[in-house]
Formats: C-alpha cells, structure tokens, sequence
C-alpha cells in the first residue's frame, strides 16, 4: 500500500516538475503532505472508498484501486518522458577513484566534475547516483545519490572492505528520470596506512620541541646553572599566603572552570599543590571551590598529599575542596559567596576562566584580599590585568610549577620552550620575507593537517 | 581642588557607580536614541558569502552558547536564520550545548513567523549532542548515526530536507554561535581545517578580540556581540533586539570612558598633591 | 607502587594520544575517540561522586546549625526541585516542570549573574585604568577608540571626518591588527606551554598534580 502510494506521488512529483507545473520545492512540500496524509488515514483505519472492507478485515478493492492508478500514471509518465521526447544528459566528467588516503582503511575517495549539462550547462541535471560492484560488469548496486550546485564533486565511499578490488558507475540524473550514459571506473582497492603522511611536519615539529625540552632538562640534572627571569605574582605566593596566616583568615583557591582534560587545569591544581604545603606549613585555612567532580578528586588528592608530605595529616580535612556545580554563572554566584562570607585574605586564580573571570575578580577586590592570578585564556587576561594584584599571562601559569619548585628537570623544561618559541621567531620573521616575495614553500610547508 | 571631596570620589562607593550604569541603560532603552550604525567588514563578509550562495543551499548552524548569552547571541541567530529564509536557503540547526538545543527551537520559532517555511522541509532542529569536537567529526562521516532523531524525537530519515543530506560533502556552510567551549575554534579546526567548508562565526563581545586572527582565512565572517548582531539585522534590513539595544551600549561605552577620565583626572591631581606635599616637608 | 601505577597510566595513555594522531591505522586511529569517550562516562560518573559531596557537606551544615544554615536548606531543595521533576516527573521536554523551572527561574538567574558584568566592568574601569606610564598611556587611549568605536556613539561623535577615518574604522583596524598580533603571540607562547607541560605530565616529570613532590 505504502509501496503504491510512494510510485503515485513520487511519479507525480516528477512529471509536474518535468513539464513546468510549479517549482521543485513547492510540489515537493504537497508531496510529502499527501504521504504523511495518507499514513494517517491508513493508521486510522479510515480508508476512503469502502469502510466496510476494513471493518471486515479484508483488503478489498481499495489497495487494488491504488495501483491501478499507480499503473495508469506511471503509464502517463512513461507516456510523457517517451524516449523520442526525453532528453539525456551529458555523463559525469573526468571521474577517478583513489584509496581514501591518511585512514584506517575501509574508504574509497570518488571524485569527478560536473556534467555539462549540470547547472552551468542546460541545468537538467538534478542528482548524481553513484553504483558500486564487486565486478566490472553487472551486480551494480545504488550507493548514493548526491545533489548538484557544485562544479567538482567527491563522495567518500566508506562501506568497504580492505584488499578488496571494487568498481564504480556514475550516472547524472535529470528530474524526469532520464539517466545519462554511465560511466563505469576501476577496479581501486582500498587500504590501512601505517604513517599519515601529511603530517611528517607535525612530527618534525614535535620531534625538534621535545628534544629541545628533554635536553635542557638533561643540562639541569647534570647542574648546569639556568637562569628564569623573576616572574612578580609568582615571587608573591609565599608573601600572600603569610599575609593570610598574619590576618588569620583563610586562603582561597580556584582552579579554574574546567575539567582535568584541559592543560589549564593540570597546572592549576600542580600549583594547588605547592600553596597547600604553604598553608600546612603555616598552618592557614585552605578553601578551593571547584566546578567539575573530576577535578575534585584530584585536588582532594593532592591537597591530602600535600598536607601528609609536610607532616600534617590531621589538619587536614575534605570539606577543604568542595565541588559546587558545572554551570559557569552559579559557579561564580557560588564562589562570590564563599568569598563574602568567609572574608579570605588571599585569592588565586589559576587554570581556564571565562566570562566569569571579571565578577569573581570584582568581588574579591571588594573584600580587599590580594589576588594573584594566572591564565592561558587570552580573553579574561584584561580582567584579570585590571583587578588582580598579580597576574600570570599565558605560559607563565605553565611555567609557575616549575618556578616555585626550582627542580632543575622543571626549569630546564621552561629553557627548551624557549629555545622553540626562538625557532617559532625564526620561522615567522623567515616567513615574512619569503610571503612578501611571492615565495610560498616555507606557508605550505608548516600547514597543518 | 577640595582634597577632601577628591579623596572621596577616588573612593567612592562602587554602587553609586552600579546606579549610573543602570541609569545610563535603562533610560536609552526607555527613549531611543537612534544613533545610526554602520557594518563592519567582518560582519559585511559574513553577509556577502551567505547572500552569494545558490538558493536552496543547506546552511548547518550549531548553536553553542546558553541563556546567559541568549541576549548577544540570540538576535544573531534570529537575523541569520532570517536571512537564509529570505534567500531561500535550508537550515539545519544543531546544538553542542545542552541548552542550546532549546534555543534553536526559540530561534527557529521566530524566524519562521515571517516567512513561507516548512519543519523538516526548509529546516530542521536536530538537538543537542555531547561529545564536543567528537560531534563535530562525526558529521564528516554521517550526520545520521550522529542524530538519527530530531529535537523532538522524530526520525531525521523521514526528513524531505534530510534525506539527501549525509556528511559534510552535502552542506554548503556552516555557521557556528559560540559564547566559549566547545565552540567556534573547533569548527574551524574540523569543519574548515579538515573537511574544506567555508565557516561563519557568531561570538560574543568578549570573545571577539581571540576569535580576529582566524578571519578573514579559516572564518569568512564573524559577529562579534550585540553590535555584531545589530550590524546583522541594519544588513538584512530588520530591525531587532539588538538594534534596539544599540543606544543603550553606546551611552553606557560612554559613561565607562567619562568615568575613566574622572578617575585619572582625581589620580593626576592626588599625586601632583603628594609631590607637593613632599617638598614642603 | 601507589605513586607508580598512575604514572605508568599517564605514560601509556599520553603516549597513546600522541601516536594515534600520526598512525591512522588500527588500533591507534580509533584510541582518540575511545578515549574521548571513556573520559565522557567516566566525568558523566563522577558528577554523581560530585553532588554526594555538595550534598554531604550542606547535611552537615543544617545537622550541626553553622552559620548561615538556611542558606544550605535552600541549596538542597534547588537541587530536588530540578533533579526530581527532570527524571521521574515528565523529563526535560517542553512544558514539563522542569522546562518551567529552567525557563523561569535558572534562565533569568543566569542572565542576571552575566549581567554583572556591565556594572563591575565599570566600577573596575574607574578604579583601575590609571596612565600612570606611557605604556598605560597608550593602552588607554587605544582603549578609548575601541570603546567608543565599538558602538554606534563613535562614528556619531567623529562625523566631521570623512568616511573610512571615523572612530568605527580605527576601532576595527586596532582589533584587526595590533589586538590579533598581541592575542597571537600569547596563544603561540601559551601553545608552547601546553606542550612543554604536557611532556613533563607524560613523562612523570611533573607529579604535583598526583600530591606531593
């Protein structure tokens, strides 16, 4: 029954829009009412004709009413697309197959241009259908049907098997149904690649960064002297936390909004971990607010490891690291609270903020704590900038673990990115000259894949 | 000047501060302005490339932002589905973030009112997905496994505008309203760095100085806040929410600058003041 | 041992992640989005370790009657006031409970708490932009012209000068150029960072984030 109201309205369809009677998407929409309209009246029980045949169970005439107009307008089509009248448009151009490079196997890349009769030609040309066979003649099976308004097409054949040959077939279509001559290609077989190879640059990069940092970090344990610039908010740390110990109220430490995913977070609670052996040592209130239940773990382990390593265990508590809650605005509602309420003397900020920077910030300045802040987020830096006593920008937050440990492997870590933020330098100054030019090998080179 | 009065006005409580910029927003709101606005060429771009595509092009827009930045955010998407109406483009809405989802059928419920559209034949509302830049890559392979149902539970295979659209190969832009992560920079990473489509940006006005250096190469255009939206809407000739909030944001940028001044006028002559107090002792 | 086992995890998983983008080839071209996903259901699971803690913590508050007590009762009906209703009466669809209670009261919350902005953005800007060098000199200056220019204002008040030289244009031109090198820079010195911290974290190099030394 479905099968017969389909062939109705899909003929219909495209007959009207053959012969000019209204526009693709106008005869489309009644289309598609008339099926959802019958699907309804059939699932109602309501059949048009004869009621009685439904009552008493039996199909009668009315599915047998249906595909005899199925027939008699299929006939009509027939009839109006007679091949004396169709018209047969051009084939698909220059088609190729390829292995999908770069992949897991399993895909083939099809690609061809438009056909002339595509819409930069007479524009009959509706759809490209896209057959596939295990064999150069026959078993042919429709795999796609892709729409046209482009003048080179490529469709990814991803239902295949490795190390196995496969051909394709190309077919334009016109919105009557008249097909083009085909275009049989192949055999392609597709495969897994061990290496991608667009991005040996990448590697390369990687490579040349990681050597840099495992060497100065070499250099260091051998007890080569290096020398790290004085970064303010850091040399501060200690002096906040005192000044919090002084005035007897507590410290408050956020790690940021984000989960342990982020790098941003990995170096907040790293300097979470150093403030906490500050605050065992002087025996400060510890308070730090989260945002995920993944970061509170681990700032709850680290704060309890922190606090056993300095040989105060027992003033240590959980209730130190509470989670509030995942949405950003009552975060900040959360932590403004705690803020007013419990009056702590030192705020950090350290870790990925957002819009949320600024009112944590104001609120803390209110109270008159000293803030130290550190960020990657190059959005929230000005607020930061602007209400924070000190403010660690970009790498710096990164460099913080190293800096307040002095372990030789960390600060020959910060040397060897620095040795890669000079080539970075290097590159872009190079890059400049050769882009003014007209010499674009060293732009294709570092493209990123 | 009076030390006195300037020691207090360098001091001054911050509520009489709060009570200005509610003044200063309310009161335009209350009684427009009408200050004339022009478009800038971010925004200009992002007009011309969605103008220049073929009628009935799929336009994919991801909504990735929640409530508390609908009032940025929302006139920009109402003005772009707007204009793809017009144009007689299909829309496909998608959200990364769980309230987006719902703000996509607020968006879509209020650009249909003015034009001849149909759900499932002109646009579509697939609902949000978790997973990030997992989405997002997922679409490159099949839109369908990735949202076999809509917002509303209904199957996307039964979809007119569905049935031919699978991968990315099938969609001729995307456009993506982002107030932070996940968000705008991974559809540039994916959608134009690894699938090759032309990609648009909505964001937010404190987003927009870290979202400049990907246009006009990997983004075609970007929107950049509530004047982003407002250039949008003065673009497509319909005046929104955001227009109407434009005087309100033009007198409150300008009490900011006024305060700014008075502040480093009272800083100037407080330290010329203690300067001369060092010399006289 | 105890320090071990987590580091040999962070090791293989680390190195794990940086393979898998170079070999396409099973397994390592599926490890990414494996292990996205597992970090997804295991983050989905820990919410729950997350509000027992919240939820522990506020009992405690209301049992021993610590200051502000009430504060913690209001928490805690919040919390029931949306989780009941979003599983067991009428889910999250449209016109639910829940639908109401997210359109009427965490919508508006949300935008009030975004809103604050405007004020603290204000009385930050009295308080803190002082030209107290040349540097801080220029900034504000150009911070001025982004200000105003960002608006329709700027171009009102520099409607003397021809077209292409009113505020608007500097504006754009300060966040097109000298703002898009200065935001460059520190995210290519931030994505050095990323990289440096990373190989300590994989390398076990850097284990604070584990407690201790």
């Amino acid at each position: 029954m479905a099968f017969a109201v389909n062939l109705i309205i899909g003929h219909s369809v495209a007959v009207l829009t053959e012969i000019g009677v209204g526009d693709i998407r106008e005869v489309r929409i009644i289309g598609w009412r008339l099926e959802k309209l019958f699907s309804r009246k059939m699932s109602e029980g309501k059949y048009l004709l004869t009621p009685k045949w439904r009552r008493s169970g039996r199909s009668g005439p009315v599915p047998v009413l249906f595909l005899a107009v199925a027939i008699l307008v299929m006939g009509a089509s027939l009839g109006v697309g007679t091949p004396s009248s169709v018209i047969r448009p051009g084939p698909p151009v220059n088609p190729s197959l390829c292995d999908r490079p770069n992949d897991a196997g399993g895909a083939i890349e099809i690609t061809w241009e438009a056909s002339h009769d595509d819409s930069r030609g007479r524009g009959i040309v509706n759809s490209y259908s896209v057959f596939r066979s295990t064999e150069a003649v026959g078993g042919f099976a429709n795999i796609a049907t892709i729409n046209t308004g482009r003048d080179r097409y490529l469709y990814v054949d991803d239902r295949v098997k490795d190390d196995e040959r496969y051909f394709y077939k190309l077919v334009a279509e016109t919105g009557s149904g008249a097909f083009s001559e085909p275009i049989v290609i192949g055999p392609v077989v597709s495969s897994a690649q061990w290496f991608h190879s667009d991005r040996w640059n990448m590697l390369l990069a990687l490579l040349i960064v990681s050597a840099s940092v495992l060497l100065f970090i070499w250099m260091a344990r051998r007890g080569k002297e290096l020398y790290i610039r004085p970064i303010a908010g850091l040399q501060a740390v200690d002096e906040a936390v005192g000044r919090a110990t002084e005035m007897g109220r507590p410290v408050l430490y956020i790690p940021g909004i984000l989960d342990m995913d982020d790098v941003q977070t990995i170096a907040g609670v790293a300097i979470l971990g150093r403030v906490a052996r500050k605050t065992a040592e002087y025996e400060t209130p510890l308070s730090v607010p989260v945002s995920r239940s993944v970061v509170m773990s681990a700032a709850q382990e680290t704060v309890k490891e922190a606090y056993w390593d300095v040989g105060k265990p027992d003033a240590y508590h959980p209730e130190m690291v509470r989670y509030l809650t995942d949405d950003q605005f009552g975060f900040a509602a959360g932590v403004d609270g705690i803020m007013l309420r419990e009056r702590p003397a030192t705020v950090f900020f350290m870790g990925a903020f957002y819009a949320e920077s600024l009112i944590l910030a104001e609120t803390g300045h209110s109270i008159g704590a000293v803030q130290i802040a550190g960020t990657a987020m190059t959005s929230q830096l000005p607020f930061f900038v602007t209400a924070c006593d000190y403010t660690l920008i970009g790498e710096e937050l990164f460099a913080a673990g190293a800096y307040l440990t002095g372990d030789p492997r960390l600060l020959g870590s910060l040397k060897g990115q620095d040795v890669a933020k000079g080539l970075a330098i290097a590159f872009i100054v190079i890059g400049i000259f050769l882009e003014s030019f007209g010499y674009h090998w060293l732009k294709d080179f570092l493209k990123v894949n | 000047m009076n030390h006195g009065i300037v020691d207090k006005l360098k001091s001054i409580d911050r509520r009489i501060i709060f009570l200005f910029v509610a003044v200063a927003v309310v009161v335009p709101l209350l009684y427009p302005l009408g200050l004339p606005l022009k478009a800038s060429p971010p925004s200009r771009s992002l007009y011309r490339e969605i103008e220049s595509l073929q009628s009935g092009s799929v336009v994919l827009m991801a909504f990735d932002y929640d409530p508390a930045t609908d009032v940025e955010l929302g006139p920009m998407s109402l003005a772009i589905i707007r204009h793809c109406f017009r144009k007689g483009h299909n829309v496909i809405g998608m959200a990364l973030w769980p309230q987006g989802a719902g703000l996509a059928r607020t968006a879509f419920a209020q650009a249909a009112e003015g034009y001849d559209v149909e759900y499932g034949v002109d646009y579509v509302n697939l609902g949000f997905k978790a997973g990030s830049i997992v989405v997002i890559d997922s679409l490159g392979k099949s839109i369908h496994e990735s949202f076999p149902k809509d917002v509303d539970g209904r199957p996307v295979e039964d979809m007119p505008l569905m049935r031919n659209v699978r991968t990315y190969a099938d969609i001729d832009f995307v456009m993506s309203m982002s107030a932070g992560d996940p968000g705008l920079p991974f559809w540039i990473m994916i959608a134009q760095g690894r699938y090759g489509k032309k990609v648009g940006g909505g964001c937010t006005a404190v987003s927009a100085p870290m979202l400049y250096p990907y246009y006009p190469n990997q983004l075609v255009g970007l929107l950049g806040g509530m004047k982003g939206a407002a250039e949008y809407e003065l673009l497509i000739n319909t005046k929104g929410a955001a227009t109407k909030g434009m005087d309100a944001q033009s007198i409150a940028h300008a009490l900011i600058v006024f305060f700014v001044i008075v502040g480093n006028i009272f800083y100037f002559v407080s330290k010329r003041r203690e300067k001369r107090g060092d010399v006289r002792v | 041992m105890r320090r071990d086992i987590p580091l040999i995890i962070t090791f293989v998983c680390g190195l794990t992640m940086i393979v898998q983008f170079f070999i396409p080839h099973w397994p390592f071209g599926e490890m990414k989005s494996y292990f996205q996903q597992s970090y997804m259901i295991i983050a989905a699971f820990a919410m729950i370790l997350g509000i027992c803690n919240l939820t522990k913590l506020h009992l405690k508050k209301i049992r021993d009657k610590r200051s502000q007590w009430g504060y913690s009762i209001v928490l805690l009906f919040g919390l029931a006031a949306m989780t009941i209703p979003g599983l067991f009466i009428g889910g999250i669809k449209e016109d639910t409970i829940f639908d109401f209670l997210f359109r009427n009261a965490h919508v508006p919350m949300q935008a009030t708490m975004f809103s604050l902005l405007a004020f603290f953005v204000a009385s930050a800007s009295y308080r803190a932009f002082r030209a107290r060098t040349l540097d801080a000199a220029l900034l504000l200056i150009a911070g001025f012209v982004v200000i105003l220019g960002r608006a329709p204002i700027g171009d009102s008040i520099t409607w003397f000068l021809p077209e292409g030289y009113r505020m608007s244009e500097f504006a754009n031109w300060i966040m097109a150029v000298p703002n898009t090198a200065g935001q460059r820079a520190i995210m290519m010195g931030s994505g050095l960072g990323i990289v440096a911290t990373s190989l300590r974290v994989i390398l076990g190099i850097e284990r604070s984030y584990l407690g201790g030394e």
